[in-house]
């Protein structure tokens, strides 16, 4: 399942495009070393097939639903897991762009859960099963394993950064249990689906699954090391986490000064409600940023049912109340008939100076 | 995903226009500053965000995009977005605005900023990729300073995306024509996938000696060079203070405080 920008905070969202594109770099520099050229055509025309092979849906058995498959776990049984991670990373830009799946910010968490866990987590649990000697048994379990556990991790790490960024309400518990329990029977599906496809394939063509796992000639013989590349992700994540909390932390500081000088003072209040004080701890641990949400604005769940009856909501920032979300609506109306206004006379102006090429582009 | 929607889109990066001429670096670097200042603004924020459609509608406008489409894209996009904001008014209730004797919740007000925050970035996504054709995000990649290795990708993953599924579809097509059910068993997926697969491997060779032949040396050479113009630099000055100007001041409220009490 693709993350969405509209859910993300900035400090979620770079985090993870840091990290992204930490592992990124050390797997492109890992393929350009391996000097394959054979391998470049493959892997692009294999990004390609994940497309199409993602219009080929099945019937997932019992549900009446249908699903398709990820395809970051095939790739890196066929392509080994650095040409595998650089190949999907190229699938979730086209399809951030070109259909609207995912948004560009989201792209490293995007890259993070259904890149990484997959092509580099998943397939070292595969080659750790498989061993030397491939054989469909071992070709089956490990395919099966290693999907479970990349869909599952993939899943709880949608709804991780959801709650680390702090849009949505949903409790982190509730929520990954949800997603977890929806990926289930697809990650099983999909395991199916893969360990057939690859039994197949080892059968017609043994070479390219052997050769993916070390054991052609393609790769070097000793096992690859995962620490280096868990170093990268983690300095390139810690710097431009640093980085980003110093900027952010900033902003809001500078955000703040202009609301007082807006709205007066007084006006900006933080909450320091039961609920909130627990997910400011939490997210004080977690967080590579500190009180970033956190401190403008929780109301949470346990206290609501007192406040609400109560009177007005205490603290969301900024406290919106009577004539101010009025002056709020009327602008907000303002806004869109001067965006209107602008576009039609843009409009008028562009049919005037210049010819609308084409109302339906070349073929 | 609807490929035809995708390949409309795609062939409206071939258009000519001022925002098409701009360079790709300019455009990519800009749409990213966008969209870090939308998802900036906190989850209640609604009022603020709405001068943000701007960019987009006026992008659009001179980038001859059509509206119609970006609805569409933009409705594709909508499903995962309403799945996990709706539990916003659920969760979130206690009271936060009041107009007129109407009681809205802190959730609603949230749900609507997701919402809002969807469409701008959506938006502002397909406004990209409508002005610059894949290749040119790739160069731009490259220009970027990313790894040669994942530009290669980008270029020839876009030249087989829409050959093999085309195939892809043909295959379907070819099922659907035989078979007695609509349902596809994992059974026949597998099959059609290993088919599919095996084409895509023996393909990938043909290409590997073609380029060959042509003297590939592990890097796809570009006819175009990229050109930094002043045109570009105002674009990017203009994008980046126009969202830290709007992100900075509200000025929607600012706007209606002054209609209510002029």
């Amino acid at each position: 399942m693709h993350m969405a920008d509209a859910l993300l905070s900035p400090t979620v969202g770079m985090g993870f495009l840091a990290a992204s594109g930490g592992v990124l770099a050390y797997s492109a520099k890992r393929v350009q070393d391996e000097g394959d050229d054979r391998k470049i055509p493959l892997m692009g025309v294999l990004g390609a097939f994940v497309f199409a092979a993602q219009m080929i849906n099945f019937t997932i058995p019992g549900t009446g639903s249908s699903g398709h498959i990820g395809g970051g776990m095939l790739l890196a049984m066929l392509l080994g897991p650095y040409a595998a991670f650089v190949t999907m990373t190229s699938v979730l830009i086209v399809q951030a762009l070109i259909f609207a799946d995912g948004g560009i910010l989201a792209l490293g968490t995007n890259i993070w859960n259904l890149g990484f866990y997959p092509c580099l987590l998943g397939w070292w649990i595969y080659r750790m099963i498989v061993g030397e000697n491939p054989t469909h048994a071992r070709l089956s379990i490990a395919a099966m394993l290693a999907i479970l556990v990349a869909v599952e991790v993939g899943a709880f790490s949608v709804a991780f950064q959801t709650f680390l960024s702090g849009k949505s309400e949903l409790p982190l518990g509730e929520f990954s249990a949800l997603m977890l329990g929806i990926h289930l029977p697809i990650a099983i599906v999909e395991g199916f689906v893969t360990l057939s496809v690859v039994n197949f394939v080892y059968r017609i063509r043994p070479q390219v699954v052997r050769g993916s796992l070390g054991i052609g000639q393609a790769f070097e013989q000793d096992d690859p090391s995962y620490k280096p590349l868990f170093g990268v992700a983690l300095i390139s994540t810690l710097l431009v986490g640093g980085v980003v909390a110093w900027f952010a932390s900033s902003l809001p500081d500078g955000l703040e000064w202009s609301l007082q000088k807006i709205l007066g003072p007084g006006e900006i209040t933080e909450t320091e409600d039961e609920g909130g004080g627990r997910l400011a701890r939490l997210q004080e641990k977690t967080a590579p940023l500190p009180g970033y949400d956190i401190a403008t604005a929780t109301p949470e769940t346990e206290g609501d049912e007192e406040r609400a009856g109560g009177k007005q909501a205490p603290a969301a920032w900024p406290q919106v109340s009577g004539g101010k979300s009025l002056s709020g609506i009327v602008g907000s109306l303002a806004v869109l008939v001067c965006v209107c206004f602008t576009a039609l006379v843009l409009v008028r102006l562009r049919s005037r100076h210049t010819q609308n090429p084409q109302r339906e582009p070349p073929e | 995903m609807s490929l035809v929607d995708a390949s409309r889109l795609d062939r409206h990066a071939y258009l000519d226009s001022v925002i098409h001429r701009l360079d790709p670096r300019a455009k990519v670097l800009a749409t990213l500053v966008f969209i870090l200042a939308v998802v900036s603004f906190d989850k209640y924020m609604v009022s603020p965000l709405l001068p943000f459609l701007a960019f987009p509608v006026v992008i659009a406008v001179l980038g001859f995009v059509p509206f119609g489409l970006i609805v569409r894209r933009f409705a594709l996009a909508l499903p995962f977005i309403l799945l996990i904001g709706i539990f916003n008014p659920l969760l979130d209730r206690a009271v936060m605005v009041e107009v007129g004797g109407l009681h809205v919740s802190g959730g609603w007000v949230s749900f609507a900023s997701i919402f809002l925050r969807g469409l701008l970035c959506v938006t502002a996504g397909i406004v990209l990729i409508a002005t610059t054709s894949m290749p040119r995000i790739a160069e731009a990649l490259g220009g970027l300073r990313f790894p040669r290795v994942l530009v290669v990708q980008l270029l020839l993953l876009y030249r087989y995306l829409f050959v093999l599924m085309d195939e892809a579809g043909r295959m379907r097509r070819a099922r659907a024509l035989r078979a007695d059910t609509t349902k596809t068993s994992i059974r026949d997926a597998t099959g059609m996938l290993t088919t599919l697969l095996l084409r895509t491997v023996d393909r990938s060779e043909d290409i590997w000696r073609a380029m060959l032949v042509r003297g590939f040396e592990g890097e796809l050479r570009s006819p175009r060079r990229l050109q930094w113009d002043s045109s570009d630099t105002v674009f990017l000055v203009l994008v980046t203070t126009g969202c830290v100007a709007l992100r900075m001041n509200p000025i929607a409220n600012r706007l209606g405080g002054w209609i209510l009490n002029p």
